[in-house]
């Protein structure tokens, strides 16, 4: 086995930020908000570096796909511990079209081309809540996947998978190459440390084009509209149950 | 959104689940970039820099910085955490453990830094000060026994200047070193000294020599402390071989590392004022009275811009003087002393004026602000009084060519 694993990272708005629509309802407002790491990407990042201090692998090579700011959040995984970087460049224009089959075909071309091990991502997006990525790629290379993952260990060349699921926690065990989709109870992310910064600064990032991997970018979605959810509206105070029942009715409800 | 962190709305008045909460939301919550944003005009690695320590201050030290106040607790654990990301020797060269950053990059930290907890920041840059004293003027030996611990917080190190009877007029200090042998005999007392008890290393200014500047040595020693905030020495026997420099040289090497530690303390002053305008700046939006929000009031407006231009004069003269410090230009001295005049002067108003904004819920506990007021007021005091500031400054410019 290769011993590298390829992990997926996307630059997205902070978590933390309150978002505005775009006054011609195209989409939110990007420009001059603060972005940081998908949260769930961090843990990715966390669990393959982890795998990396233990010798189980022998690489972190992170990937985004995006315009030039992703560079900063490539930057921000190599300051993790990942060893390099790749850059999907995609220019702006085509990058707000960019959905999970277009980013699912690039990371199946890459994980090849690095003859990866692992793939490991984050469960989602936290702008597009899509949970799609992770299960596309790994139905494009036919490989195993083990999604929401709270807990991964390596055996050999298989990898047991907890899972959290609607009912509790589920064990897989599935072999290698796969794909793995990292949930929030996997790990704590480490901070980045002042002297990794500095060494991240050192550490190389590859561009590539996705045609060059042979992927087309054109998107089969198009976004209508983009509204905020409907403003709260006041409730009625009923004085008697019938009162409920009666105004449940009127409502259409039962 | 799937990501399942509590995000509360609005701070509620008067609400007492985690002020701390409150802060946290608040600094984090408009992110679309104003005025103050602190992170203007760095580069992409200062940015990466202030992002880690900021992410720090909001994660480790905010939810505490009111427990740590109320029950005066020194954190040992979160300083520790915060060294093992290389906060315990900013500046200090990498071969003995430091993080060898600028100090222009040091001021970027401790200002992020001090919005989790502005008296634990500053407890942190002086720290960062005596350590760097140490790899500055010490010699191989001592750079190698005493400054990886330190750099990684595993010993906690205290600046001893001030005495009882000598503060503003340090060249004055009377804390003996008589040689006897192979060792000083230390005789005397310090007051003021910040960690005193809780710390390992203590870097001791005493006379060696004759009166005035001249006769004052640096010694290093360490200390089986007992919970003591004014340090008394009686006949203690320093060895030899922890003289820092040459005798009669320790009075440079304290205001040598005074510099560094102005613009620290000033860096400290400029997160507390930078908390508190977001603080101000978030209950004007929330709070109402005659009928509209106080964001309305054409008064408060001013003053909060007034508020805003004068952190962000503050922070660009402190991060000048940091640059002109780490060129070793001839203006760094007086330059320093300008800055933490200035800066610990206006920051101080700021977060006076914030807490002023904030009425009568201003001077709760409850509420934030009314710690940054406090913690930010000594910084007037002490790293040299803004008078002793002063007096730096007129030198310079009346002294004979």
């Amino acid at each position: 086995m290769s011993g590298r694993v390829l992990v997926g990272v996307k630059r997205v708005i902070d978590y933390a930020v309150k978002i505005r629509v775009k006054p011609d309802h195209s989409g939110v407002v990007t420009e001059g908000v603060k972005h940081s790491m998908n949260p769930f990407c961090e843990i990715a990042v966390e669990e393959a570096v982890k795998m990396k201090e233990k010798k189980l692998i022998k690489e972190v090579v992170v990937v985004s796909c995006g315009p030039q700011q992703v560079q900063e959040t490539i930057r921000t995984a190599l300051a993790m511990g990942a060893d390099r970087g790749i850059h999907v460049e995609v220019p702006a224009k085509e990058y707000e079209s960019l959905g999970p089959l277009q980013v699912s075909k690039i990371l199946a071309a890459l994980a090849k081309k690095e003859e990866a091990q692992l793939v490991i991502l984050g469960k989602q997006a936290i702008d597009g809540d899509c949970n799609q990525t992770g299960q596309m790629t790994a139905a494009l290379l036919d490989w195993p996947q083990g999604t929401f993952a709270s807990e991964v260990t390596l055996e050999g060349d298989k990898v047991k998978v907890v899972r959290e699921i609607d009912g509790g926690l589920e064990t897989i065990k599935i072999n290698t190459p796969a794909v793995l989709t990292a949930d929030l109870r996997l790990n704590t992310p480490r901070y980045a440390t002042l002297p990794n910064i500095m060494k991240a600064k050192k550490k190389k990032i590859a561009n590539v084009k996705p045609a060059d991997l042979g992927v087309d970018l054109t998107s089969r979605l198009e976004v209508l509209r983009v509204d905020e959810p409907p403003q709260r509206q006041a409730g009625v105070k009923v004085e008697t149950v019938d009162d409920l029942v009666g105004k449940l009715r009127e409502a259409g409800r039962i | 959104m799937a990501v399942s962190l509590a995000l509360s709305g609005v701070a509620r008045l008067g609400s007492r689940i985690g002020r701390s909460h409150q802060l946290i939301r608040s600094i984090h919550k408009r992110g679309v970039s104003s005025c103050i944003d602190p992170s203007h005009g760095l580069s992409e690695e200062q940015k990466e820099f202030q992002k880690v320590a900021f992410d720090f201050a909001t994660n480790e030290m905010a939810p505490h910085m009111a427990e740590w106040d109320q029950k005066e607790i020194f954190p040992v654990e979160v300083l520790r955490r915060a060294a093992q990301l290389g906060f315990g020797g900013i500046y200090v060269q990498p071969d003995v453990g430091g993080s060898g950053l600028s100090r222009l990059d040091t001021s970027v930290i401790f200002e992020a830094l001090s919005t989790g907890c502005v008296s634990t920041t500053a407890y942190i840059s002086i720290h960062n000060m005596c350590v760097w004293m140490i790899d500055t003027f010490g010699n191989t030996e001592q750079r190698e026994k005493f400054c990886p611990d330190l750099c990684l917080m595993e010993k906690f190190a205290s600046y001893c200047l001030t005495e009882p009877g000598s503060g503003s007029d340090a060249a004055s200090l009377t804390t003996s070193a008589q040689l006897k042998g192979d060792h000083y005999i230390l005789n005397g007392s310090k007051a003021f000294i910040s960690g005193g008890g809780d710390t390992d290393v203590y870097v001791v200014m005493c006379r060696t020599g004759g009166k005035g500047p001249k006769g004052i040595s640096c010694l290093v020693m360490g200390w089986n402390s007992q919970p003591t905030r004014a340090l008394i020495f009686e006949d203690c026997a320093v060895p030899v071989a922890n003289l820092l420099g040459v005798e009669g040289q320790g009075f440079n090497i304290a205001m040598r590392g005074l510099n560094g530690g102005r613009i620290n303390i000033a860096s400290c002053s400029l997160g507390a004022a930078q908390a508190s305008v977001q603080l101000a700046r978030d209950h004007l939006l929330v709070r109402k009275q005659f009928g509209e929000t106080l964001s309305n009031n054409q008064f408060l407006q001013f003053k909060l811009a007034e508020m805003a231009t004068k952190l962000v004069a503050s922070r660009l003269f402190v991060r000048q003087a940091a640059t002109a410090l780490q060129e070793n230009r001839s203006d760094a001295a007086t330059l320093c002393a300008m800055a933490k005049l200035f800066a610990t002067d206006e920051c101080f108003n700021i977060c006076n004026q914030a807490l002023q904004m904030h009425g009568g819920y201003g001077y709760l506990k409850d509420y934030a602000v009314q710690q940054f007021v406090r913690d930010s007021r000594v910084h007037q005091i002490l790293e040299g009084t803004n008078e002793v500031m002063r007096m730096i400054v007129s030198r310079n410019l009346l002294s004979e060519i």
